[in-house]
């Protein structure tokens, strides 16, 4: 029953999302006030059914209705609730469901909170935001319908691939579709400017928190799955270059790029044509991450079952709004008016550079990621991209955007003077001197890359407190209220930045320090590793609900001890996969990781132990940016982004402005 | 000018596009039609385990490939992949298939590294540094395996960790056939 009703409302979501596209686009047109109201009830009532559509969905899962194909080919009588839940967004179709599901809120959202907006700019908007739930839904029910029903229904389904049975992966994808889709509003948003020809104040001001709200999912989940991937495939490592990881990346990357351009065009009006351009790419980067997963262009852990066809179906989703858009852009974008001039030492020219660099390692990764696909279209030859590649290109881009990332937030708007700026930065930058000296004393001339780096992370930490010191400094005689009046955006600023110096040393940690030992062990022997010595205490069989596993229990002794750890090798009988579950000991200082592979046949057990220095900061350094975009987001002056609001400036705003 | 340039990132958007196409018709799992029933290009490789370089019985040489069918596995201690289908290959080790393993693009002592530590599937295995003999065989990327017949003559081609699945419906049936083959 569910199935059916799923279906149903998925076919009149996409009947909505027509109507969505056409009347407030044809009302804008028009002028006429009626029609755009009604694309803005056909997008709240979009939203509904394809709310209701992913609830039936759910629901076929939670209740292990298996004669939904997809229920029985991703679920399990045995397999816990959670996972059954989950697995509504662990198969292609599913998860495309869930991309639906969160572009039709976003379309709501739009449609709810833009009141305040020119009605013909949202009218366009939620137009385009129409159109692109039509390609998607389109191609959900035509190539991808969730809701197939099986017949006859067999008793038991095959369960959700085990590596995806973990806490993790119950949020990661959620994350990271809020953060793809969500770029589909700055993107509507372009769209509509480059339709109405003009971007004005407040285009600048509504796109701004819609880039936030996409940003911050999307770095919360990269570095969930980052995190997931560490844990759950017992390979140590954090971060692979992996194709899917790089498809990733890209939008991260560009979307970080807008988050500072758009900051740009709000402030001071210029960079428009720009951020136009960017808002097209980020969205369109997205959509290449969602094909990518899809299309079998190439080969991937992360990869959904090969079918060329939907590949096909994304290719062309992808070929007609990027297409579109772009062509639009060639076509109007000559017509925007340009913004206002800049000094090179300015606010506006740090970002420019700040963006120079981002869209760099943007088309690295991207030249990476593809360079496979394209050299053997023009050469016949085949080859691979690995790590060395990005060690050789991705680092030598990226120090240099970290090393002038604190000049940004402590240049002032339009022009500034050098001597001025060394001045303000002359206490981080005094603090980062001390760590490279420190660090040099200590670990010695060999290591100075290694030294350079942790000095980078004092200096971006430092850097990102300065601003609030700055500010509070200037007010210190009445600090209090310095301090209650210190916008909410700015601690979201400082939060973002510093986790950024978090994930430097993390990364400078983990590569210059990582060690790592592979060996047989029986139960009852020692080894001495890292400062520590290691007991195999015992090695049996245990059982869980849908699976086998022999388990290691270790004692460990020394640094940070003693603790015991243990580490699973797990079978799960329905899907004939096997799994790791690596045993870790999670310190400030860095972690130890243990993983065991097979039995043997003499009764020993592989072991591989890892030394992990000061690793959990790549994670707590990703999630303080993740948690900084929210804070910005929840500011106030973003949130109402109302025109009227902001003319009015009180002595305190101006300030805040300047202070900025 | 400046509306010439406006059209830039659509043009260059389009050159992807058509990159994109074409990167999807090629099907990566068909095998160039050229290999199909052609014998295994010459190669000579080195050892990989420390153990074959001391006795002598080095690493892995086209000749050694034919008498009866086996399974050529392209891997690389680099690889992901390589790591989800390595349990698989231990499994078929265990049911008496005969697998012969080719390091691409790897150090030696990585790859001696790889089998040490997860298990050693290969009844010979060699080192290809340099990927020569990989790209005679036409691989585009590891994992990849070859099912070669008792004439040393490349029948199959697999991309991508081999399934259980995979083993059931294709491979095992192929091999079996291959044995029939007198």
């Amino acid at each position: 029953m569910a199935a059916e009703v799923g279906q149903f409302a998925l076919i009149l979501a996409f009947v909505l999302a027509m109507v969505q596209t056409v009347t407030p686009l044809w009302g804008a047109h028009r002028g006429d006030p009626v029609l755009m109201a009604l694309g803005r009830t056909a997008t709240i009532l979009q939203a509904g059914f394809v709310i209701l559509a992913f609830g039936c969905l759910a629901a076929s899962y939670l209740l292990c209705d298996f004669s939904v194909a997809l229920v029985a080919a991703h679920s399990h009588t045995l397999q816990p609730a959670v996972y059954r839940f989950a697995a509504t967004w662990g198969s292609h179709e599913g998860s495309m469901l869930l991309w639906v599901l969160i572009l039709a809120v976003y379309g709501a959202g739009v449609a709810i909170f833009g009141r305040t907006l020119r009605e013909t700019l949202q009218a366009r908007v939620l137009g385009v935001q129409g159109l692109i739930g039509v390609a998607f839904l389109g191609f959900l029910i035509f190539t991808s319908n969730p809701f197939l029903r099986l017949d006859p229904a067999p008793l038991e389904g095959t369960e959700l691939n085990p590596l995806l049975q973990d806490p993790g992966l119950v949020m990661h994808p959620p994350m990271l579709y809020m953060g793809y889709v969500g770029f589909s509003v700055s993107f509507a948003f372009a769209i509509a400017a480059l339709i109405e020809g003009r971007v004005d104040a407040a285009w600048a001001r509504w796109v701004r928190p819609w880039v936030l709200a996409a940003w911050a999912p999307l770095t919360a989940g990269i570095t969930l799955g980052s995190c997931w991937s560490y844990y759950v495939l017992g390979w140590g490592g954090w971060w692979f270059w992996d194709p899917v990881e790089n498809a990733s990346l890209m939008p991260w990357i560009l979307g970080t790029a807008l988050l500072h351009s758009a900051l740009v065009l709000e402030r001071r009006g210029a960079l428009v044509t720009w951020t136009i351009l960017l808002c097209i790419l980020t969205f369109s980067l997205s959509l290449v991450g969602t094909f990518l997963v899809r299309s079998g262009i190439l080969t991937s852990v992360h990869a959904f079952a090969v079918d060329p066809q939907r590949g096909i179906y994304i290719l062309g989703i992808i070929a007609l709004t990027t297409g579109v858009a772009l062509a639009l852009f060639g076509w109007r974008s000559p017509q925007l008016k340009t913004g206002a001039l800049f000094a090179p030492l300015s606010r506006e020219g740090g970002i420019t550079l700040n963006n120079l660099f981002l869209t760099a390692l943007a088309a690295t990764v991207f030249l990476g990621t593809f360079s496979p696909v394209f050299v053997e279209i023009l050469r016949g030859d085949k080859i691979s991209v690995g790590p060395p590649y990005y060690a050789r290109t991705f680092a030598p881009l990226a120090i240099p955007l970290l090393l002038i990332s604190p000049f940004g937030p402590m240049l002032n708007w339009k022009r500034d003077e050098l001597a001025r700026l060394v001045r303000r930065l002359r206490v981080p930058a005094g603090i980062a001197a001390a760590v490279l000296l420190v660090a040099l004393v200590t670990v010695g001339w060999r290591m100075m890359l290694t030294a350079g780096a942790l000095a980078l992370a004092a200096w971006l930490v430092a850097g990102a407190l300065a601003i609030l010191g700055r500010r509070w400094w200037a007010g210190r005689a009445e600090l209090g209220r310095t301090i209650r009046a210190t916008p909410i955006a700015l601690y979201g600023l400082v939060m973002a930045h510093a986790g950024l110096g978090l994930l430097t040393l993390g990364i400078a940690s983990v590569t210059a320090w990582e060690s790592d030992k592979v060996l047989t062990m029986h139960p009852g022997d020692k080894v001495a590793f890292a400062g520590r010595t290691l007991t195999l205490d015992a090695l049996g069989p245990v059982e869980g609900p849908n699976y086998q596993a022999h388990q290691a229990r270790f004692l460990i002794e020394g640094r940070g001890g003693p603790y015991k750890l243990t580490s699973e090798r797990r079978m799960y009988a329905s899907s004939q996969t096997q799994t790791t579950i690596a045993g870790i000991h999670v310190s400030p200082a860095g972690n130890f990781y243990v993983s065991v592979g097979d039995v043997q046949d003499g009764g020993g057990v592989v072991v591989r132990l890892w030394d992990h220095p000061l690793i959990m900061w790549i994670w707590v350094g990703g999630f303080t940016m993740a948690l900084g975009g929210l804070v910005s987001l929840s500011d106030r002056r973003l949130r109402l982004g109302a025109p009227s609001r902001v003319m009015v400036r009180s002595p305190a705003a101006a300030t805040t402005a300047a202070a900025e | 000018m400046k509306r010439l340039l406006a059209f830039a990132p659509a043009a260059i958007f389009v050159l992807v596009l058509v990159g994109f196409a074409v990167g999807l018709r090629r099907d990566p799992t068909l095998l160039p039609s050229m290999m199909i029933g052609k014998p295994v290009p010459a190669f000579n490789l080195p050892p990989v385990r420390p153990s074959d370089a001391l006795s002598g019985r080095g690493g892995l040489a086209t000749d050694q490939l034919s008498g009866e069918p086996v399974m050529l596995n392209v891997f690389a201690s680099w690889c992901v992949a390589c790591r989800v289908e390595h349990p698989m290959l231990m499994r078929l080790k265990e049911q008496g298939v005969t697998i012969h393993g080719l390091d691409w693009k790897d150090e030696p002592a990585d790859g001696a590294g790889w089998l040490a530590e997860r298990g050693d599937p290969y009844a010979r295995v060699g080192n290809d540094r340099t990927g020569r003999a990989g790209i005679d065989l036409g691989v585009s990327g590891v994992p990849e395996t070859f099912v070669i017949d008792r004439k040393g003559r490349v029948r199959y081609r697999h991309v991508g960790a081999i399934s259980v699945e995979d083993w059931n419906r294709k491979l095992e049936p192929l091999l079996a056939r291959l044995r029939a083959e007198s």
